[in-house]
Formats: structure tokens, sequence, C-alpha cells
């Protein structure tokens, strides 16, 4: 995993409460066998028309103004349903480093921690701010500091978002925990001699 | 089992018996996994991490493969092999058998005798037992926690930690009590009882929090009715829901494959009736519904959280204050295609689905088939029956329910998640309506502008006979 220390970019939003994973990423693109080539699946039944190619002109990401957005504002409860990891993929994919709500689904939020995609809590007035600035100016741009844990307004307000100790280590650091649960082998030795194995797979 | 004389949660005794490592100010608990469950979507990647790392898989002895997700569920040809159309489904099944070759996993390929859908091979094959942990790349793991134990779904990242260390970072969940009350009436179920709950909290409403659910209505039902309550945890937004095993559990499990026998039965048992929350024990957050007011409920909007009674008339926006539910709601009317204030009871619909993890089991089979037996499935609508594993298709066989489900005009599929998660080429067509045993009704989810009503497998069947979503029990005679 890469580090990541600082976001800056601008923002654009998708003012919907509860964007489930099966729109972050349906799960007709799911039969891949690797995480490359997922961004141009990003919300693909709300980007693209019937035909499933041509760009729906309505759909935000695909106005011009908000091209190169990295910084996605969404509604309450984002990431709900599946514990696909593709949706964070996808959401990389199509150049997002930071997803800002009022909280995450669990597996989710996970999901994309553990692959360098921030997602950001804020309150519910720091939400709607960020929707009318996008709105108002798809040149709107936020500044994210890990270390800080703060995403910085363009009015200069610092707003406090909750990250815990360990995935945020693991952030600044490019450390990804596969490395960290490897090198505790032998306490993994010692639960497994002192637990009775519950299950035979094999038997 | 009480530590320090101070009453603990069946969750807190399951977590604390897997604690590797405990969690700390600078980093989550490491939790034990004692069994972890494979298939072919979210496993490919998880794979290629340890291939590129040259490690191995620490328990292949504790994990074990099914395919399910992109298999179709089309009949088996002449050779008795069930052909994948879909060349990328079928590359990503190829996949996954060498991986599970290449790492000694034990694995269910598609049209084996014992391949079905994850989660209902699982407690079938004996495999999930009280007080285990259990966790699969797939978020309905929680439906393993019906046995009392604790499962729950990760994402492909942590299927990787899993393969290679048979561990998991996790930082501990606050616990929910789910009270559940009183006696179902006729004509309720399961399926019932959590699309009410949900409909209850909201689907962001679990979030963060292990699910107990309690009380006399649980404790009455069967173990795969337990199963189809536990499953839609995820949809009320937590990871898990729990149940505590009791002699309904035991019954279930002695006898099965990998279930244990003997002396060690009885060593297993003993183990097990220590696991049930002890009086006393405190929960974070607590509700309560009653059973015997419970109805028959169907979802009219785009996420599982909008259900309601099957009586009932869709919500109209304009009656909800908070701004950011009233746009949602009119978001999910407009996508449905739904007046407010509608009346859903009398709907046309095109396709009903009996199938999936939440409701294909033999028990929901033996439902949908005694309301269908000696009647027609309307001319308006196709009915699709997709066992949830080709052990559950073998046993409905034997007892003649496809011959039940033939008759009446329905269809009788392979084993797999088919139209749940419309992957397999089972899918709605745009603007076509169906009444679903699955879980989820989100925008697209059983295809592409599909639109999804989530029912019990007795509303499923009553509608599919009368071509219209219909209240099952004005069709149930008093015998029933
Ligand atoms: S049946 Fe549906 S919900 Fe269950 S595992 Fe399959 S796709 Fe997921």
């Amino acid at each position: 995993m890469e580090k990541l220390s600082h976001i800056q970019g601008s923002i654009v939003s998708i003012p919907v409460n509860d964007i489930d994973t099966d729109q972050i990423i349906p799960a007709r693109f799911l039969k891949v066998t690797d995480k490359a080539g997922l961004g141009k699946a990003a919300f693909c039944d709300w980007r693209y028309m019937e035909d499933g190619e041509t760009p729906n002109p309505e759909f935000i990401l695909n106005n011009p103004d908000y091209e190169g957005a990295s910084v996605l504002v969404a509604g309450d409860n984002f990431g709900c349903g599946s514990s696909r990891e593709h949706a964070p993929w996808a959401l990389m994919g199509a150049g997002f480093k930071a997803v800002v709500s009022t909280d995450f689904a669990d597996i989710f939020r996970n999901n994309a921690l553990k692959n360098g995609l921030l997602p950001v809590v804020v309150d519910v007035d720091t939400q709607q701010q960020l929707f009318s600035l996008a709105e108002e100016d798809p040149s709107t741009s936020v500044s994210v500091d890990v270390a800080a844990q703060t995403l910085t307004l363009p009015d200069g307000r610092a707003v406090r978002f909750p990250l815990d100790g360990f995935s945020k280590y693991c952030l600044l650091n490019g450390v990804d925990q596969m490395g960290y649960l490897l090198a505790l082998d032998e306490e993994i030795q010692k639960f497994e001699s002192n637990n009775q194995q519950r299950v035979v797979t094999m038997a | 089992m009480r530590e320090n004389g101070k009453p603990r949660t069946l969750f807190e005794k399951v977590w604390n018996a897997h604690t590797v490592r405990e969690q700390s100010n600078d980093s989550p608990a490491v939790l034990y996994i004692d069994l972890h469950l494979v298939h072919e979507v979210t496993s490919p990647q998880a794979f290629s991490m340890l291939r590129e790392r040259g490690l191995a898989v620490r328990r292949p002895d504790q994990t074990i493969g099914t395919m399910d997700h992109s298999t179709p569920t089309t009949p088996r040809n002449e050779q008795g092999i069930i052909p994948v159309a879909d060349v990328m489904a079928a590359k990503q099944l190829d996949v996954f058998s060498k991986n599970c070759k290449d790492f000694g996993i034990p694995m269910y390929a598609l049209g084996d005798e014992h391949q079905g859908i994850v989660h209902v091979i699982g407690p079938e094959k004996g495999l999930t037992q009280p007080g285990m942990t259990i966790v699969c790349g797939d978020s309905h793991t929680s439906t393993h926690g019906a046995f009392g134990a604790l499962a729950f779904g990760i994402g492909t990242s942590e299927v990787g930690h899993v393969l290679a260390t048979q561990t998991l970072l996790q930082n501990k969940p606050k616990t929910m009590a789910v009270n559940v009350e009183g006696r179902l009436g006729d004509g309720v179920t399961a399926k019932d009882i959590i699309l009410a709950i949900i409909a209850k909290i909201g689907i962001g409403g679990g979030t963060g929090y292990v699910f107990e659910y309690r009380g006399e209505a649980i404790r009455s039902l069967s173990m795969e009715g337990r199963m189809t309550v536990c499953n839609m945890s995820i949809e009320g937004g937590a990871r898990a829901g729990m149940v505590a095993p009791d002699d309904t559990t035991f019954e279930y499990i002695q006898g099965r494959k990998h279930a244990p026998s003997g002396a060690d039965w009885d060593g297993a048992v003993a183990r097990w009736r220590q696991l049930p929350t002890d009086d006393g024990a405190e929960f974070d957050r607590e509700i309560t519904i009653r059973a015997d007011e419970l109805t028959p409920m169907i979802t009219y909007g785009t996420n599982p959280g909008m259900g309601m009674p099957v009586t009932a008339a869709v919500p109209k926006p304009e009656d909800e204050t908070d701004v950011n539910k009233k746009i949602a709601l009119d978001k999910a009317l407009t996508y449905m295609d739904l007046a407010p204030g509608q009346q859903l009871l009398g709907k046309a619909i095109d396709v009903v689905f009996i199938g999936s993890c939440t409701n294909s089991r033999i028990s929901d089979l033996r439902l949908a088939a005694d309301f269908v037996n000696g009647r027609k499935v309307a001319e308006n609508v196709r009915m699709m029956v997709v066992p949830g594993s080709q052990q559950v298709k073998q046993q409905a066989e034997s007892e003649g329910l496809d011959e039940i489900f033939r008759q009446a005009g329905a269809e009788w599929r392979e084993a797999g998640c088919s139209m749940c998660i419309a992957m397999n080429g089972d899918q709605l067509q745009p603007g076509q309506y169906a009444v679903s045993t699955s879980n989820r009704n989100f925008e697209g989810r059983q295809g592409k502008g599909g639109r999804t009503f989530l029912a019990s497998p007795l509303t499923a069947a009553a509608s599919a006979i009368a071509g219209v979503v219909t209240d099952p029990r004005t069709m149930i005679s008093s015998s029933f």
C-alpha cells in the first residue's frame, strides 16, 4: 500500500443517503480476477444510459466541471450492502482518494482503509456545507491531513474526523496489515496449541 | 463460564475465547478464526496476494471452498455437466479451482453433489457449530450466527489475512439485544420478523453492533428460521447476528458430516451449553418487537429498510419530516414506479424468485411447495425455484417437491445464488417487478432496471399463484 498523509483535491457530491455497494459497482462487474480497470464500472448504472455506454448527462460524475475530483462527498451511511472490496477498488480506479459522509458501513470502511482510500466521517452540518459548496463552485477544493485527522474547508475551518490509531499508522507508513499479522506467528501458534481445533474441513 | 463473576454475553464469550492478542490503544484485537469459507468472487485477488509474497495457506484444514455466486443454475447437459456460457464467469471458476488445488483447500465445484451457496453448505455439513468464529468474503456470513457462532463478512484483503495467518485484526463491536417477544401468527414467518426489525431500526441502525436475537419467538423458530433471521442482520447494518444455542441447535447439528460424534459429542454439547448470555449481562443497546403483532411483510423501496406490512400503503414523501429521508423515498418510488399512498396488494408482478441464502433451504421449499401444490402459477408470472445447495435439491426431489413446482408451472433449477445477485444470467429485465425471497432490493440488484419486493417464501408463493402481490393469509386454508 502507498503512503497517504495528505490529500488536496476538488470535491464532487452525490447527496444520496445509503449508497450501497451495488450502486458503487454492480455485481455483474465482479467476475474479474484482478483489481485493475474497475474505475470505469464505478456507479455504472447511474453513470450510463440504458445501453450501458452512453454517458448520462444528468449524472454528476459526467459533468466536465467536476472532472478530476478526488474527494467524494456522499449522503449518510455510505457503502452499505455487500462485502465486495471491488467497491473501494472501483472508487480508487475512478480517481477518488477520500470519501466524506456522516457514517460508513463497517465492512466498507475496513475495506477502504486497507486500500488507502480514506473514509472521512463529518457532522451533518459539514456534510451539508460541502454539498452546497460543491454545487455552487465545482472547483471547490479541500485538504485532508491524515496525521492531524483534519479536513480543511475552503474557508479555513478545520474539521476533525475519527481514525483509529492503527489504521492511521498503516496509512501514514504505507504498512499493510498482512505484514503485521505475519509477524505474530509465534503468538498464533501458541493460541493454536492451547486451543482445540473446532472443525477439520478435510475430514 | 462467568469470568471473575461478571456476567457475560454470548458474544463476549466467543470473542474472548478467540482473542490471540487483546485490543489496545495502538492496535485492534487479533482474533483467531475457526472456519474460513471461500468462494470464487471475493477470493481471486486474495490468492494473488499470497502468490506475490510466496505465502502458503496456514490452515487449509480450516478452510473450505464452494462455487455459488457466478455459477449458472440452468439444467445439466447430457453428460451431467452444468455448462457455463459466460466466458468471464468460466474463467473466474477456473481460477478458483486452480487456487484451491494449488493451496490444498477442499472445494465443492459447480455440479458437485455437495456444492451450493456458501451459507447453506456450512450448516448443512455440520461445519457451523456453536462458539466458533467463522468468516467469509461475503456479508451474509452473519447467517451462521444462528448457531451461536460469531460469524461475519470480510473484504478480500481480509480474506488474504485469514488465508495466510488464520487471524484477523478487529475492533471489538458493541452488542445489541434484539428481543422478539410473543408468538408468530399463522402465515407469518422468520423472514417477516427480520424484515420488521430492519424496517424499525433502518439499514444503518445496527452499524457497529453485533445483534443477539432473543425472546420466545426466536426460541420457537427452527434452525432454518433462525438462519433466515441472522442472515439479514447485515441489512440492519450489523455485521453479525447471534442466537444462543439450545436443544434445537444441537438436534440440528447431531449426525451431520463434520459434527463431533461419540464422546466428543457429549463434550461439545457440554461446552456449548455454557455459551448463552448469563443472567444480568449487559448489552450496549436493547430493542423489543412483538411477534404476535407482526403480519407478513414486504418491501416497497430500494433498500431493505423500506419495508411494511403487506397490507399497508406505500408511505408518502410529503409525510416525511427528515429532508434526506424524503429525498430517498422520492428517489425510491421513482425507481420502483410506485405512487405515494399506493397499496401494493393487487400490484401485478412479473417474476417470483424463491431462493438465496435467506430462503432456499428445505423448509422454505416445503413451505412454498405446500402452497402451490394443486395450484397454477399465474400466466403473467415466471416463477423460479432455486435450491440453496445440491443437497437441498436432492432432498426436495426425494420428497417430490420438484414435481409439485413443475406441475404448478414453476422452474426448478440447479443450486446457486441465482437471481439474488444476477451475476449468472438469472436476472430481471428492466422495469420488471419481482417478489423475491432474497435479501436485497437495491437498484439493479436483480438485474439492471429490475424492481424487487422482498418477502417471505409464503408471500412469494401466494403472489405467484395470484399474479399480484398477495397477503398469503387470505389464501391459507384453516387447516394450514
Ligand atoms: S444468495 Fe445472494 S446474498 Fe446469499 S451469498 Fe449468494 S449472492 Fe450473497
